[in-house]
């Protein structure tokens, strides 16, 4: 929850940056709200290129989880794509594709489809929050590409997930 | 006591085998899980211009191998043999057959002339002492495991009057590469495993071929140019192409009966609905208009009816509709959710995939619901495909864990006679041609 909270705290703090222009400076509100670097997070942190896909899938979260058959998005999944929302405005020239995903207890079609499904309904919530359609690709893959190999549930959850990956042209 | 008993008990087999034999001289039903296969003696086919035995003990080796593989069969090792047959010509010493227990006796020679092989075969049945068969094959010698399977198929027809379905091929899709990154080819082998043959490079992820039903083409899944969308693949020539343009994700490709037609999911939106192109003009007709998962289409062997999955009830169900689309009608009531709905050939049966309690089945129904059967059950049995006869299935079982994969299994539709498919690699989405020659 606290954390929740200084992540929302972090978005809004950047886009106070971007709209009054300070972006050099940006790394040191990062310090600031992550912990001044006395933690390996807050490194990969100063790290990370601002507007690289690194920043994006470290300090932003390129990735949102569903339950087991369902396309809905939970609480944590709405904050995670609000924050790629707040991003991805920050960064207008980027594009994304959605990767939709299902974990391996389903046949092969109904999962493409499945998974079709959960990343429309990704991509249905960026825009709503504002991020243009043809900004937005959607890839389904289905059960085809899992992240996490094991066969028992700690694998599923990590598995059934719609990753938005940047397209930097 | 014991000898009237003993009497008594040799007069009823005596009326049992001349009441079965008297209507069919020899037949078995395989619709019965057969737990005691026909023996039957498999000559070796005579080659007396090859003195090595090459071509014909080949040829000899992949009949038995056939019919011993459909559980039907019992080839009776031939170091039991006490006859040795020199010709296909002169009639056999029955006697010497019986005795053994042969009820059929299969007999062959190979002729060699200007490069083409000729094959000449005899079928008996040992007791009535009748020919069942007798024929003969013309082929080159690259077509030999083809003719093997050809006789094998006409053994089988006569033996039980059903059409048999060795001379097949099966279209799959072959996996290699950790779990996490695994690389998919589309392939294509004999029904018993043998010839497999590789036929995409592996850069881009492909799934779910299907035979066309001359089994000229496979319709597929391929993901080349970055989205999922249907491809033909000419076996012969080598060459693909896209089933059309869509505004969306194609996926779940089907051959009509017909092989005119194709029947594919369109992902629009918040839902995947089925439509049908036509191959002339790639003319498209939408076949459902909801916003659930509609997918896994399969049509009725006389194509008036198609049977899918959706997910309208909240879970995955089966439902048949008319070919166009309409009077849509669940058939699917068990415990669990359906899926992968394939109509058998013979239009009497429907396979799928069963998922309930986290286990993956395949079973089979009559096409009205009715007459739900399991035929295995376990971790993940996937994606079942009818032999031609409609008699066998193949489908696949993946095996759980980091290193667990796909391999492909055959099983008689009464359950029995479960065999794994030896294929180079793991190997998943089976589908069964039609009957190559």
């Amino acid at each position: 929850m606290v954390y929740k909270k200084a992540l929302n705290l972090s978005v809004t703090f950047l886009l106070i940056f971007i709209l009054t222009g300070c972006s050099s400076t940006r790394k040191n509100v990062e310090q600031i709200l992550f912990g001044g670097g006395n933690n390996n997070e807050a490194e990969i942190v100063s790290n990370a290129i601002p507007g690289s896909s690194q920043d994006f899938t470290v300090n932003v979260g390129d990735r949102v989880f569903f339950a087991t058959n369902s396309t809905s998005l939970d609480d944590d999944a709405k904050a995670i794509l609000e924050r790629q929302a707040s991003w991805l405005e920050l960064y207008p020239e980027i594009s994304i594709i959605v990767e939709g995903h299902a974990d391996e207890r389903g046949t092969r079609e109904y999962n493409i489809a499945l998974s079709a499904k959960r990343a429309d309904i990704a991509v249905a919530y960026l825009e709503s929050l504002g991020i243009a359609g043809d900004r937005v690709e959607t890839v389904p893959y289905g059960k085809e590409r899992p992240v996490a190999a094991c066969s028992s549930e700690a694998c599923w959850s990590q598995n059934r997930r719609a990753v938005s990956v940047v397209i930097i042209e | 006591m014991t000898n009237r008993m003993n009497r008594f008990i040799f007069s009823l087999f005596f009326l049992l085998f001349y009441s079965t034999t008297s209507q069919a001289a020899l037949e078995i039903d395989v619709t019965e899980g057969n737990l005691r296969p026909m023996p039957i003696a498999i000559t070796t086919v005579i080659d007396r211009q090859n003195e090595q035995l090459g071509l014909g003990l080949d040829i000899t080796k992949v009949i038995a191998s056939d019919l011993a593989g459909s559980g039907l069969f019992y080839p009776i090792n031939p170091k039991a043999f006490l006859d040795e047959v020199n010709s296909v010509d002169r009639s056999p010493n029955f006697n010497s057959w019986r005795v053994i227990n042969a009820e059929a006796l299969f007999t062959a020679e190979l002729v060699y002339d200007n490069e083409r092989y000729r094959i000449n075969y005899k079928l008996w049945d040992t007791f009535t002492e009748k020919s069942l068969e007798a024929n003969y094959l013309v082929f080159s010698k690259s077509k030999w495991r083809n003719v093997a399977h050809m006789i094998a198929d006409t053994i089988y027809t006569r033996l039980t009057d059903e059409k048999g379905y060795f001379d097949t091929q099966i279209a799959f899709i072959a996996e290699s590469g950790p779990k996490t990154e695994r690389i998919k080819r589309l392939a294509i082998m004999d029904q018993d495993g043998q010839n497999a043959v590789l036929l995409t490079s592996g850069r881009d992820l492909v799934l779910t071929p299907r035979f066309s039903p001359n089994g000229k083409e496979l319709v597929y899944l391929s993901y080349r140019n970055g989205q999922p969308q249907v491809y033909i693949y000419d076996i012969q020539s080598k060459q693909t192409y896209v089933v059309g343009t869509f505004p969306g994700i194609t996926f779940a490709p089907r051959f009509s009966p017909d092989g005119k037609k194709i029947i594919m999911s369109l992902q629009e939106g918040v839902g995947s609905n089925l439509f049908e192109m036509d191959l002339s003009n790639f003319d498209r007709k939408r076949l459902t208009n909801t916003s659930d998962i509609n997918t896994a289409p399969s049509y009725s062997p006389d194509s008036s009816n198609i049977v899918f999955e959706s997910d309208k009830s909240g879970t995955q169900q089966l439902y048949v509709m008319d070919a166009n689309g309409n009077n849509v009608r669940r058939i699917s009531f068990g415990t669990g959710s359906y899926s992968t709905p394939v109509w058998s050939p013979r239009g009497d049966y429907i396979a799928f995939t069963k998922i309930s309690k986290g286990r993956f089945m395949i079973g089979v129904m009559f096409t009205d619901g009715s007459g739900e059967r399991i035929i295995t059950d376990g971790f993940h049995n996937e994606g079942p495909t009818w032999a031609p006869n409609g008699r066998v299935l193949m489908f696949f079982r993946e095996s759980p864990g980091e290193d667990g994969g796909p391999m492909i299994y055959s099983v008689d539709i009464t359950g029995y006679n479960e065999r794994k498919i030896e294929t180079p690699g793991y190997a998943s989405d089976p589908s069964w041609s039609a009957l190559m020659n």
